[in-house]
């Protein structure tokens, strides 16, 4: 059975799923219950599974995903919503110092199946800390898994992945990708949360990114269709890890590639990929591995967001630099 | 949760000033204000209540990305933000719209944060270091603390000497006590007897989560625990929002350590204007702090004192002027120039600045040539 739905709305119905299907996922976070989340992700989910398992938490974010860690020992599976991505940073000593190391510590004798859920990126037009892409320092942490899905399908079933994975994983949601409908098929997942995917084909350029930046280079190759110009799409989905093989084997085949995200350049998603590719696939590249980021700079006052994002234009004009050597 | 027995408060909503045992404390300072201080403070909860409205109307007439009200909490503001000296230092959160016109900010640069125009708005040193807003809630409760730290390691405390003595006022929320760095401040503020007062207003939501969600006791007994003399007020009554305030910071700047007041008020309006309220407190709730209004409550005390229509009439047409001027500002200013994010980023030339500055430049040109 498929349906059309948003992705807030995918979310909701595969956080449903979950708890319908295993009584310890637990919800927690600012605003998540009567008010159903700043974006209403969790909308009617406290009305449907009581307060005991959508929790309005204290305001404070260590104090939330410390507690999350506490009740994961006791056998729960907490998913915590950060309200914005720059929210996070309160809590970073919890997830990296403790979250991303105790099973290791453990010795493989304590899994943490924490997710936290991180509505992230730019597009909005909001003030200071709503619109960063923080998924970078997460990434450079071992002992941390990160997802991001770019479609309303892979929300509901990426939700629910995460969920049941015995490790913790920080979970991007694109904010700017909440509204837009998408098909969702309610009884195939298709693959797994940490497989990448080509969702375009072409011939000439391979582009890849994650999150809202999917559809944005959707949209390029469409226009560049119109210019005689074959790109193919990935979207990563996965963060970490990275699953290269689909991306190399494009790759092998375009002999370019130029990668897309919001976030800053500078040791970024974006530097590991244009690395791992350049080892792995030296000799299929025409053209240096070309990127297309946010500017190394704060994420600048709303107004000026059109000029820091990557837009089409910007995507373009990077194929165009790749495909003039 | 709302006012107890222990709630200080020298104007009742029904706008009689009265003291008791607890209170007459105050009485030698309320009798100190002159007449025209006394007109100051209607005059700024008034015209900054008008220009508040004006801003959110702007907001939904899509010339600002989001505003923040202050409406309700004026008397709090106002009368803590009166019983700061000029060099004392103020850290806001991002609701303290009164206290910031009263150290001379124009309300005007709070609209060019929130129509996306600024991460920062103003220079507090020409602002009666009254700081920049912080948007991460509780951070600037350490800001405030280590401020306050370098303030006593100067030597500018219990000199004796009003014009140097100096203390810090901090402001935040009833949900900002949760965070651990609200608590941590609480901490190195007992240990290195700051000068300092913090200055909750619990307006008893956090957007969507009331105040017993972070407290099942008064938040101002927390502080006490601490080793944190702390005081609970009325905080829609300006009297004694600033009474108060001028004790605790007269402690502080004498070399007592820290203070911590804790102001009932309520947040009349919607959380910022993409909130809801309607989704999580009641019409009845809204409709008890509407009686006990800090305006209207403060105005029945002037007029029964005195003062005549004439001047009310003034101040309306006052918060008139200012509210078209804002909004004419508004309307006229323009998006700072692309380059500029590159700018202050650091203080000294950086290479990676200066690469993509000139990248977007050769960028945006390149649009020019094709046109
Ligand atoms: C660290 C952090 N977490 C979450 C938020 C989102 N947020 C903005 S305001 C707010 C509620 C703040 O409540 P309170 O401290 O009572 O201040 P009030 O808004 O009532 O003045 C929340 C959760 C934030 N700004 N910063
Ligand atoms: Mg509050």
């Amino acid at each position: 059975m498929t349906e059309t739905m948003t992705m807030a709305k995918a979310l909701n119905a595969g956080l449903a799923a979950a708890m319908d299907a295993d009584d310890r996922v637990l919800l927690m976070g600012e605003d998540i219950g009567r008010l159903g989340g700043v974006f209403r992700v969790t909308e009617g989910l406290q009305q449907r599974f009581g307060e005991g398992r959508v929790l309005d938490t204290p305001l404070a974010e260590s104090g939330i995903v410390g507690s999350a860690i506490g009740l994961a020992m006791r056998g729960y599976r907490p998913v915590v919503e950060i309200q914005f991505d720059g929210f996070i940073f309160p809590a970073f000593d919890q997830i990296t110092t403790q979250l991303a190391k105790l099973t290791a510590r453990h010795e493989g004798g304590l899994q943490l199946p924490v997710v936290i859920r991180v509505p992230y990126g730019g597009h909005i037009g909001a003030v200071e800390h709503h619109q960063e892409s923080p998924e970078a320092y997460f990434a450079h942490t071992a002992g941390l898994r990160l997802v991001s899905p770019a479609t309303p399908h892979d929300a509901y079933w990426m939700i629910q992945q995460a969920i049941a994975s015995s490790d913790p994983v920080l979970f991007f949601e694109p904010k700017s990708r909440y509204w837009p409908k998408g098909e969702v098929d309610l009884d195939d997942a298709g693959i797994g949360m940490h497989a990448s995917r080509v969702v375009r084909t072409g011939t000439d350029v391979t582009v890849v990114g994650h999150g809202a930046m999917v559809s944005m280079l959707l949209d390029a190759a469409a226009l560049a269709d119109e210019e005689g110009t074959s790109i193919e799409v990935v979207d990563l989905r996965s963060l970490s890890p990275i699953d290269y093989g689909p991306l190399l084997e494009s790759v092998r085949r375009t002999g370019r590639l130029v990668v897309a995200q919001e976030a800053p350049g500078n040791v970024s998603i974006g530097s590991e990929i244009a690395a791992t590719v350049s080892e792995r696939a030296f000799y299929s590249l025409e053209a240096p591995v070309v990127r297309v980021s946010g500017f190394d700079t704060p994420f600048p006052p709303a107004k000026l967001e059109g000029a820091y994002l990557p837009d089409v234009d910007r995507i373009l004009d990077a194929v165009d630099r790749s495909l003039a050597y | 949760m709302s006012y107890t027995a222990e709630t200080l408060q020298l104007l009742a909503p029904d706008g009689t000033l009265r003291y008791s045992d607890e209170t007459d404390r105050f009485r030698d300072r309320v009798d100190a204000l002159d007449e025209t201080t006394l007109r100051e403070f209607y005059r700024h909860m008034a015209v900054t209540r008008r220009f508040d409205i004006e801003a959110g109307n702007l907001q939904r007439q899509g010339q600002l990305a989001l505003w923040i009200p202050s409406i309700g909490q004026e008397a709090a503001q106002v009368g803590s933000g009166f019983a700061a000296r000029a060099h004392d230092h103020i850290f806001p959160a991002y609701r303290e719209h009164a206290v910031g016109r009263l150290r001379g900010l124009d309300l005007t640069r709070i609209i060019a944060m929130l129509r996306g125009l600024t991460h920062g708005g103003w220079n507090p040193a020409d602002t009666g270091n009254f700081h920049l807003y912080t948007l991460v809630i509780g951070s600037q409760a350490l800001h405030a603390t280590g401020y306050a730290m370098g303030v006593r390691f100067d030597g500018l405390v219990g000199t004796g000497d009003p014009e140097r003595d100096t203390a810090v006022l901090v402001y935040f929320g009833d949900g900002a006590t949760s965070q651990g760095d609200v608590n941590e401040a609480y901490v190195f503020a007992q240990s290195y007897q700051t000068p300092q007062v913090f200055f909750l207003q619990n307006n008893h939501w956090a957007i969507s989560v009331p105040v017993s969600v972070q407290s099942r006791t008064p938040l101002f007994r927390r502080p006490a625990g601490f080793g944190i003399p702390s005081v609970q007020i009325d905080g829609n009554d300006v009297l004694v929002s600033y009474a108060a305030t001028a004790e605790s910071l007269d402690a502080a700047r004498s070399g007592e350590g820290p203070r911590f007041i804790e102001a009932l008020t309520y947040r009349m309006g919607a959380h910022t204007t993409s909130d809801d309220p309607t989704k999580y407190r009641t019409n009845d709730e809204v409709a008890y702090w509407q009686e006990r209004d800090p305006i209207s409550r403060y105005e029945t005390f002037l007029t029964a004192r005195g003062v005549d229509a004439a001047f009310f009439e003034e101040v309306r047409q006052e918060g008139e002027d200012l509210a078209a001027d804002a909004r004419r500002q508004t309307l006229a200013m323009e998006p700072p120039p692309a380059d500029s994010m590159f700018r202050h980023v650091y203080s000294d030339e950086h290479p990676l600045m200066a690469e993509q500055a000139e990248w977007l430049a050769r960028y945006e040109a390149s649009f020019e040539e094709q046109a």
